[in-house]
């Protein structure tokens, strides 16, 4: 009985985390994080929001769409009436690279999302049901290893050419490993503790040693993982477009405006520029906001 | 030891069917009739009728129905035997083994070139510390920020556009191989520089380099008997890590520069929906991917005898 209790005093350490992560998020709670945040990754979100707001909000303040051609106005340096100049179709560039940006953002948001539910489900499941469903995953983990992410997106691209929806599905079906791994290796450790032990022991469902045992350890860890995930789901589209099999024209997407105004670099460098360093911009703003969490949820979870 | 190489084996295997499926999902997903969809690829668009159609049924069974079409797909594929081109008509196997050359040349190049521009930064920035690790720093945060193809247009623009040291694509001299192999070490350095300058620092830092020293070792000495081997283990380990970058980074680099190897090749016929390449060339990325992890896991066997990081 003893150590039952011993057990509980142990498990109460976990709470002051997870008042942060729990359903309700005081605005307490959301200061204590922001406080908590280091510098690149302030600077990180930052980047981050000025991007976003630039991509949803930057296109109303002009007039025009992204598709429009102008071809007596091709190539112009930014003005008054197009800010960022137009490209070799006289396509407004402001309004395409926002539209770009938009394509890309919602790329890394739905590649996360999608991936990190079913890696953190799949994971504990692995971790706690039968060993059974656990070498079944191993095994199809180590057979999506095999195969470079790009090599397996490549392939998937060719099947429907094009296709927003296809990129998403081949760039999940990567980016679910990486949390599945992590979630798994949290949640077994955390299987065998007194902790969820006692917890067992006194009755209660799976769900409760969900919500108060093993998300509390696994969250601090999937913002890391999420900041990449988001970075590599952007650079795989756009390395997609750059070799011509992603988002097909006239849709502007980054990867491939690169490759479209490359061959106009001498007439007009400032064009390759926008699309480069606004690519640039946002993995940077993804690294950055993935680093200093690392270690701060390393610490958390070895304690 | 054969554990390893028993789940490396199985893990050739799983790729070898699961690119054998998908691109067998893939040859049914082609819109229209596949027959002339494939004539439309090999003689043109215009010169398609529908005799021709039936040549290329008929050729490649495609009047079977699904599953034994997919059991036939398979065991050509377990035979090795890739099938022919459908643009250009020649054997996917030579054509593999010809862009194979190119590529691993790349490869290798790629890796050394990395290797001599990461191993004396991460070991010097380690060594003086100070403004050269911040300037590292700065340097692999940029640079890891854009993707390889962005450093390769950025080494075009600046070694071959402004300067013209080096032609800007393309294949046959020494030089045509400059640019990719600079633009793969550049990105493969950016990151396993900072690895090597992680554990140099921590060979650095540790109780027996300090006793090597104060026993009277000079630097080198002391590095050369204490350090190397120490920090060699997680650099070969994170090597294994980063060949996936280098794969990806194949692909991107040949596709940029023109470079006539199985990226290049992969990329062109997923453009031209060329299935038999696509398929040969996706084989050839999985095991070399596979072959190459288990080359590193061999490695990282004997640089540390005491064993228990081989999985």
């Amino acid at each position: 009985m003893s150590k039952i209790f011993s057990a509980f005093s142990s498990s109460r350490s976990v709470v002051p985390s997870q008042s942060v992560v729990s359903g309700v998020v005081s605005s307490s709670a959301i200061c204590s994080t922001i406080r908590s945040l280091t510098l690149s990754q302030r600077s990180g979100f930052v980047i981050l929001l000025l991007l976003c707001l630039y991509a949803y909000l930057g296109p109303m303040l002009l007039d025009g769409d992204a598709h429009s051609q102008n071809l007596s106005a091709i190539l112009m340096a930014p003005n008054a009436e197009y800010w960022l100049g137009t490209d070799h179709f006289g396509r407004n560039m402001w309004i395409r690279l926002a539209d770009a940006l938009q394509l890309s953002l919602m790329m890394a948001a739905v590649c996360v999302l999608t991936s990190s539910v079913i890696g953190v489900t799949l994971g504990v499941l692995a971790a706690t049901s039968s060993p059974w469903l656990d070498r079944a995953l191993d095994g199809v983990v180590s057979m999506i290893l095999a195969l470079p992410g790009l090599v397996l997106v490549l392939i998937f691209a060719a099947i429907v050419p094009g296709s927003f929806l296809i990129l998403y599905v081949a760039i999940s079906l990567i980016q679910w490993i990486e949390y599945f791994r992590v979630t798994r290796a949290i949640t077994q450790r955390l299987v065998s503790s007194p902790e969820v032990q006692s917890s067992k022991l006194i009755g209660f469902d799976g769900w409760y040693l969900f919500r108060r045992h093993y998300w509390p350890a696994i969250f601090p860890q999937l913002f890391t993982l999420a900041a990449f995930g988001a970075a590599n789901a952007v650079l795989m589209m756009a390395s997609l477009g750059f070799v011509h099999v992603g988002i097909q024209p006239p849709t502007a997407e980054l990867g491939q405006m690169i490759v479209e105004l490359f061959p106009h670099y001498s007439e007009a460098p400032w064009l390759l520029a926008q699309p480069l360093g606004l690519l640039a911009l946002l993995v940077l703003a993804c690294h950055l906001m993935a680093q200093g969490h690392k270690e701060g949820g390393d610490k958390g979870v070895t304690q | 030891m054969a554990a390893l190489l028993l789940r490396r084996f199985l893990q050739l295997l799983a790729v070898s069917w699961g690119v054998g499926t998908l691109t067998f999902i893939l040859m049914r997903a082609l819109p229209g009739d596949m027959a002339y969809r494939i004539a439309a690829g090999r003689y043109g668009m215009d010169a398609v009728d529908s005799r021709a159609a039936e040549l290329v049924r008929a050729e490649l069974g495609l009047d079977q129905n699904a599953f034994s079409a997919y059991w036939q797909w398979l065991m050509d594929l377990l035979t090795w035997n890739l099938g022919n081109s459908l643009v250009s008509g020649a054997s996917v196997t030579q054509e593999i083994w010809h862009m194979l050359q190119h590529s691993v040349l790349l490869a290798l190049v790629g890796t050394l070139l990395a290797a001599a521009i990461a191993i004396p930064l991460g070991l010097s920035s380690a060594y003086w510390g100070g403004w050269l690790d911040r300037l590292m720093l700065a340097c692999s945060t940029a640079m890891r920020a854009v993707p390889v193809f962005v450093i390769g247009l950025l080494t075009m623009i600046v070694f071959a556009l402004e300067w013209q040291m080096f032609p800007v694509a393309g294949f046959g001299t020494p030089a045509h191989l400059v640019l990719p192999a600079l633009t793969l070490a550049l990105s493969l350095a950016a990151v396993s520089n900072r690895v090597v300058h992680t554990e140099a620092k921590r060979v650095f830092d540790s109780g027996f380099f300090e006793f090597a020293r104060t026993k009277g070792f000079s630097p080198w000495q002391a590095f050369r008997h204490h350090g190397m081997r120490n920090i060699a283990v997680p650099v070969v380990a994170f090597f294994g890590v980063q060949l996936l970058t280098l794969i990806e980074g194949v692909v991107m680099v040949e596709s940029l520069f023109s470079w006539p190897g199985v990226g290049h090749g992969l990329a062109h016929a997923i453009f031209a929906r060329d299935i038999p390449v696509i398929q040969g060339a996706a084989l050839m990325m999985g095991m070399l991917f596979v072959v190459m992890n288990t080359l590193v896991d061999i490695a990282c066997y004997y640089l540390d005898p005491r064993g228990g990081r081989l999985a």
